[in-house]
This record gives structure tokens, sequence and C-alpha cells, in this order.
């Protein structure tokens, strides 16, 4: 599987770092740490820029973050109409943060800066994988 | 403070929705303008810069046909990208040809005919003026990206829509003035706030309007520019910045870290401290983007901005009037074009020239322009 399957619409299909997309179908959000300085990169990538290792590991993100920020979009970009309303999120992990989208099922009237949120990989039915971010009180329905 | 490079001639379009003619001859306008604004002929510019955002317009490599359509050939001439921040780049290239000695005189030449494609094109290549890996796979846009730094200001600081409206109604005003703007209806707070959300809190009227338009500066070393201008107006001082593409990158939202580094470098090199600028043209793409850009440039502590909105400091008469030219909201945005355009109020506002939207007795003036989502910034400082 390359890179072209991941998100709503992918504009990369060959990367060193593809192998995300295998993890992403085994359930597992994953960054990459590079092994000579052990700096953690999310988004992943295949070279650190602080030592110019290479050597990378796959590490799986934490199991919860908390929101940086969001929006919920109404007008969509080229390609995208099909999904608005959708928001858009970036998320706190510590080490790391992810930008990706917060569950449409979540109101925004609901929605803080600061709320603890988890990913769920998420398939759709073009084959397309993706991530989504949900609140984590809802994690054990 | 140095006097180095001077602007001796300034010239700029009309903004409009859909420009009734071709590139070359939209960019022609601008050209001709600066060139008889300056008093100088085609032959005495000794290089063109070409400043533009690639895939809104057909024509592919534009330094070359343009140089050919403005007669400037056959003095070098090439392409300078920062999107948004494009004609800032191109003063602070062209600047830097001039202090090296290279060439006397230097065209600085800003456009966009972004009518050739849809609104929904061009917010995807928007969108792809981020990460294309890791976040137009999302259906992320320019709207968004500020919109997220938007909701970031309110968290901490108690930032509110109604804020943001009043920065949009301040530009209505001026843009109502502004015979080169391509927006000059006057907005209320409630037409403002009762606009269709975009990307919230974003509203159809927090977001500056797609345009077409071309700029156009020409910049001369001391000695030219004393020969050449009864009024030059000197750069007097410069600064740069970049900051991570991605959000991910980035340790706040509520504002712009390669901005904040642009002013602090501008000012110093100009020897001159943000109470000493009389006038400013922040990039306003979107209200939060003016409302960041007081803080970021150090006109108001961070989260103290809404004050200067509120108690009408950044109109005129206030204590730093900001975009008093309609700004990007009211004036338009045609990418490429829209740093010269800041550069051109600023020039006629030092020269007293400007007007309707004339700063009494301006001598310093700041431009503050911004590539994507803060991703390029460029601060420059002007003066008499």
């Amino acid at each position: 599987m390359g890179f072209e399957k991941f998100g709503r619409k992918s504009y990369t299909a060959q990367t060193k770092v593809a192998e995300f997309v295998d993890r992403l179908a085994q359930g597992e959000i994953c960054a990459t740490r590079c092994r000579s300085c052990g700096r953690i990169y999310f988004p992943p990538r295949a070279d650190c820029s602080f030592c110019l290792g290479d050597a990378m590991e796959w590490v799986k993100i934490p199991e919860t973050g908390k929101l940086a920020s969001f929006t919920r979009v109404y007008y969509a970009p080229a390609g995208f109409e099909a999904d608005v309303p959708y928001t858009l999120a970036l998320v706190n992990f510590g080490d790391v943060k992810v930008f990706g989208r917060l569950s449409s099922a979540v109101e925004e009237s609901t929605i803080k800066i600061g709320m603890d949120l988890k990913p769920i990989v998420l398939e759709m039915p073009d084959g397309q994988i993706t991530y989504e971010f949900i609140p984590v009180e809802e994690c054990g329905r | 403070m140095s006097r180095d490079v001077a602007i001796i001639g300034v010239g700029q379009t009309k903004f409009t929705r859909n420009y009734q003619g071709s590139l070359r001859e939209m960019v022609f306008e601008a050209f001709a303008e600066a060139l008889r604004d300056a008093g100088i002929t085609a032959r005495e510019i000794g290089a063109s810069l070409i400043c533009s955002a690639p895939e809104y317009d057909k024509q592919r490599s534009p330094a070359g046909l343009l140089a050919e359509y403005l007669g400037l050939n056959p003095q070098p001439t090439f392409v300078l990208e920062s999107i948004c921040s494009s004609s800032t780049t191109g003063v602070r290239v062209g600047y830097s040809l001039i202090k090296a000695g290279l060439h006397d005189v230097v065209a600085v030449i800003g456009f966009q005919k972004m009518s050739e494609i849809s609104s929904a094109e061009s917010q995807e290549r928007m969108g792809r003026g981020a990460d294309i890996m890791w976040e137009a796979p999302f259906g992320s846009m320019m709207p968004a990206y500020y919109a997220m730094h938007a909701q970031a200001h309110f968290a901490r600081y108690g930032t509110t829509e109604e804020d943001l409206a009043l920065i949009r109604v301040k530009a209505s005003k001026y843009g109502a003035l502004n015979e080169r703007a391509v927006f000059r209806k006057e907005l209320t707070v409630e037409q403002c706030l009762n606009s269709a959300v975009v990307s919230s809190p974003l509203k159809v009227y927090d977001c500056c309007a797609n345009a077409d338009g071309a700029s156009c500066l020409i910049l001369a070393n001391a000695d030219r520019a004393k020969a050449i201008s009864a009024k030059p107006v000197w750069i007097l001082g410069l600064g740069a910045a970049s900051e991570t593409m991605s959000l991910t990158g980035r340790e706040a939202l509520d504002g712009l870290r390669a901005a904040r580094l642009a002013a602090r470098e501008a000012y110093q090199m100009a020897g001159l401290t943000p109470g000493e600028i009389d006038v400013a043209e922040v990039h306003d793409c979107f209200t939060i983007a003016e409302l960041m850009a007081y803080e970021d440039l150090g006109f108001a502590e961070p989260g103290k901005g809404v004050e200067l909105i509120r108690n009408g400091q950044t109109s005129l008469g206030g204590r730093i009037p900001v975009n008093v030219d309609g700004g990007l909201l009211s004036k338009g945005h045609p990418i490429g074009a829209t740093g010269g355009s800041q550069v051109r109020t600023i020039v006629l506002q030092l020269r007293g020239e400007a007007g309707p939207m004339q700063v009494p007795g301006a001598e310093i003036g700041l431009v503050h322009n911004i590539g994507g989502v803060g991703i390029y910034s460029n601060v420059i400082i002007l003066g008499r």
C-alpha cells in the first residue's frame, strides 16, 4: 500500500515513510524517532535535521492528547466538497502535535480547547485510510 | 539609520474581481505608472524582479514574457516567490542587488490574475501552500488555518467575534475611500457578524477577496535616487524570517513567530521602536491576521491588540493608523501584487500624497507582509 491511500485525498504517492499507512491499517498511529539522537517527529520523517541521521524507528504516539486549536469548515477546497461541514484540529500529544480532523459527530458548541482527545483509525468506503480524533469519554462506548 | 536604497517610483492597477485584459496588459499598467512616477524609462532599469505565486496564472515562467512586453530585454529578469509575500521578498532582493553594486536601479513587479481559476480551485491551491503530505489531505485551506489561530487567540485572551468585526468595519470604511480597492462598500458590525461562516469563527467578511491586480516599485541607489527623485522614500529597515510550514511544528497559534522575528530585525536595522511608527500596512488577509499583527509588531502587548481596535487607535487620527487604504480585506489580495501595493501605500503616505487616507505629517511607515499562514514574513520600515 502506498501513501496515495492516506487521507480523503492524497497528493503524494511515494515516500520513505509510506509504512505509516501500513501501520495505520493495523490500528497504530506512529511517529518516527531518530535512532542517533532520539528526537521524535510527527509528521513522521525519514531524515533527522538535527543530527543528519537517517536511521528512524516507528513509535506509537500517546493514547490521548489535548486539543490545541480547531475550526469547523463550511466551505471546502476543490475535492472536499462532499465532506462539509468538517472540523480540522491540532492536537498536542506532548512530544508531538498531530494535525487532522475531529469527528464530525462532535457538536461544535461542545468543543473546547484543552479537551482530551484520542485518535482512531478510519477506513473510508473508497479505500482511503485516515485517522480522526474523538473525545476521550466516548472511547469506552 | 542608513539611507542607501530608495523607492523612487510606485504604480498599481485598480484591484478588480476580473481584469478585462491579459496578464501582460495588466502588469503593463502598473509598470507604466511606476516609470512615469519615477520619471525614468525602461532602459534605465538594470534588472526586473518578477514576483508572483505559481499556478494561479496560466502563463509559466512569467519573467521572460513580462520582460519582453515591458521593454526590459536584455536586462536580467527572474521570478521570486514566497506566496503572498512575494513582492516584499522582491524588495529585499532588490535592496541586496543595489547594495551589492550589481545594479543602480531595479524594478520589483508583482502580480496575480486569480480570475483565471475558480474560487474552489484557488482554495485548493492555497491549501497546497501548506504541507501537502500531512495537512492538505484533510481538506485544509487558508481560512481554516487562520481560523485555528483565531480560536487559539480567543481561548487564550478572550478576544471575540465582535472584535474581529470591528477590524473589518475599519477596513471597509477606508476601502470606500480607495479608488484602487475591489470592495468599496462600508459594512456594519451586524453585517459582518451575520455573514455566512466560512471556517469558524471566520465569516465571509472576515476574509479578504481574491482579486486581479499588479504593482510595481522602482528602487534606486542613493546617487541615482537623489539625481532622479524629488521625493525619494528610503528603506530604513528590513526584516525577514520563516516558520515551519506545518502547524505541528509551532509553539503557539495565537501569534506568528516569523512576524515577531522579522519585526525585531527591521526595528533594529532602522534604529527605531514600534512607538515611532506613524502609519502601517499590515497583512490582513483575515481579520485575525491584523489583530495578531498589532501584537507581533509591538503596537500592543500580546493579548492587548483588541484595545487598539476597540478604542479606534488604529484608525485615522488614532495612535497608529493601520491599513487606512482598506487593507487586503477591502482593497483585495492579488497574491503576488499585495506586498508592492502595501509599500506603494506607505510611499504615498510619506510623500503626503495619500489623499483622503492621508495620515497628517507621516514620516516613518511600516509594511508587514506575510506569505502563507505565517510561513514567510517580511517587515519593511520606510522613511522620507
